[in-house]
């Protein structure tokens, strides 16, 4: 498989390791009520699709990042991939605005 | 239909015309008593040992394609139970000793050969956690034998003993492991099933659960709705996808192991061999290919079929371990789609739904439990508690703190 790096281009994926589903991004919420519930299924839940999968891969023998990648399960076509830092920022100004509005 | 030699004699001298096929293909019933979903070698296991060992009548084994043509027909054919954890050893040499009287209680030749499975190790820290799986074998009544390099020498002469980075020093054999054609696997417990009036119906995709009150009594399949007090799902790298129709969530990823196969060659490696210093593993079928493998790929899939960072990887590691082997070429490659677990240990439970039960999360290592594991699951749906040597694969393990990690490697199933 060749993962299209944002800065670096198209990289053998034999130069990252891989995580899991992007998901792990979505920590829970230690404080609230159900937090022992939340953690079991971060920690040890997964939706395992066959078809599109948001994942993340580490460019370890490359530049470092972490990178969230959308790859399909049954054809490992490769769609999409972007830095885990900007989809983790888009997530945190999400939950600030919906919070500013409620 | 039975075989035995005076069969094929007889057979012989009269045209083999009166072979017949080795099981029917009958249409599915409108209701069972208990359905099997799943026709892999767990799958036609479990509906065995209900015939056979729990007395039970009116049992469909659903499989979507063929029988055969899952991990059952895919894998690399070791057994062994060579495991460090009670939890796991247990039931494993369980498994062991069901294979040993396989071919008499399913009348069929599985071509089962325990001709050793060997694993080397290569330093002191290395030999010394082999000296203890060995002794946690022998208290589960396993057998486990260490060797020094000298014999290892006299057994396998042409491996690379002299490496300046990883010499072998040893191996911890287990003279009761070998190996078993995986497809007569198959091929033997749906005979020894169907015999005992099993419906084995193939290119019948399950579909659908009808849920009720919390209670599993049918599923919707390709061929049609069919009722059941019981249901049974044994699918191994699908499990989540099926799981899914019934609103449940798996502590499993789906993985691709790869598996190799050389040109033939002659008799020239006659155990099983595993590499401590890599991923590699090597055994000769009968035919004379080297047939090997490695690792996982590591990352989610469904495909069949794995990328070429892990071809290099396996091929490293036989040129490392056998560099003899470099002269050889591969004939055949071919992937399997594995439920590795978040513990690298099997779930054989109940769920909470009533009427559904759960058989899955094998991950590589899945084909030398298939006795054991149609055993217990059998048990559980026949006696709706657990096998003794299955106590441990519950569900609810990961919430409770149990688990079952042989390798301490926590929650990451591409590490198992
Ligand atoms: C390359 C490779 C090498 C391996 N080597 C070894 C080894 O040396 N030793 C070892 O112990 N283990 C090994 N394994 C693991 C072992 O093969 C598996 O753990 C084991 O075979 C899984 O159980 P099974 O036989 O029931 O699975 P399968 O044969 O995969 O059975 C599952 C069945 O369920 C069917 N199914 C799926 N979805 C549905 C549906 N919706 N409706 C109806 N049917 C459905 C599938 O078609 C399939 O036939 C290896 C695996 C691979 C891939």
């Amino acid at each position: 498989m060749i993962i299209n790096h944002p800065t670096l281009g198209p990289r053998d994926s034999a130069e990252f390791t891989y995580l899991g589903d992007a998901a792990l991004l979505r920590r829970p919420n230690p404080k609230s009520e159900t937090a022992l519930d939340d953690f079991y299924s971060y920690q040890y839940l997964r939706d395992n699709p066959a078809g599109e999968h948001r994942e993340l891969w580490y460019h370890e023998q490359g530049d470092r990042s972490w990178l969230v990648v959308t790859r399909n399960t049954v054809t490992h076509d490769i769609t999409k991939v972007e830095f885990a830092r900007d989809v983790k920022q888009a997530m945190i100004e999400k939950a600030i605005i919906k919070r500013a509005k409620s | 239909m039975s075989y035995s030699a005076f069969r094929i004699f007889k057979e012989a001298i009269t045209g083999h015309k009166g072979w017949k096929p080795v099981w029917r293909k009958p249409e599915p019933q409108l209701n069972y008593d208990i359905i099997i979903v799943g026709g892999g070698g767990h799958g036609l296991a479990t509906a065995h040992y209900l015939a056979s060992k729990f007395d039970k009548k009116r049992i469909a084994v659903l499989e979507k394609g063929w029988i055969g043509g899952g991990n059952v027909g895919r894998n690399t054919t070791i057994i062994r139970s060579n495991y460090l954890l009670n939890d796991n050893e247990g039931f494993y040499e369980f498994s062991l000793k069901l294979w040993e009287g396989l071919e008499q209680d399913v009348n069929y030749n599985a071509m089962v050969s325990q001709r050793g499975v060997l694993n080397l190790y290569h330093s002191d820290p290395q030999r010394d956690a082999y000296v203890r799986r060995g002794n946690a074998m022998i208290l589960n009544g396993a057998d486990a034998k260490l060797l020094k390099a000298d014999a290892v020498r006299s057994l396998y002469p042409f491996l690379n003993f002299d490496d300046a980075r990883f010499p072998i020093m040893g191996g911890l054999l287990q003279p009761r492991g070998g190996t078993v054609r995986h497809d007569a696997v198959a091929w033997g417990y749906a005979h020894a099933a169907d015999k005992r009036g099993v419906d084995i119906i193939e290119n019948c995709e399950v579909t659908g659960f009808d849920i009720q009150n919390g209670c599993c009594v049918g599923v919707e399949t390709s061929r049609g709705y069919i009722g059941a007090s019981k249901i049974g799902v044994a699918v191994a790298g699908n499990s989540s996808r099926v799981m899914a129709m019934a609103g449940i969530r798996l502590p499993i990823e789906s993985h691709v192991l790869q598996a190799f196969v050389s040109e033939g060659l002659k008799p020239l490696l006659d155990g099983v061999i595993t590499y401590g210093a890599g991923h590699f593993y090597v055994s000769q079928s009968d035919k004379g290919g080297l047939v090997f493998g490695g690792d996982i790929d590591g990352y989610n899939t469904y495909a069949q079929r794995g990328n070429l960072p892990v071809v290099e990887d396996v091929c490293e590691g036989g040129m490392s371990l056998m560099p003899m082997i470099g002269k050889a070429r591969i004939l055949r490659m071919w992937g399997g789609n594995v439920d590795m677990s978040m513990d690298g240990s099997p779930i054989i439970d109940k769920t909470d739904i009533k009427g559904l039960y759960f058989n899955g999360g094998w991950c590589y290592g899945g084909f030398k439990a298939t006795p054991a594991s149609g055993y217990s699951f059998a048990h559980l749906l026949a006696t709706d508690t657990p096998h003794d040597t299955a106590k441990a694969y519950r569900m609810d393990r990961f919430t409770r703190g149990l688990m079952i990690d042989e390798k301490g490697m926590g929650a990451q199933p591409n590490l198992h």
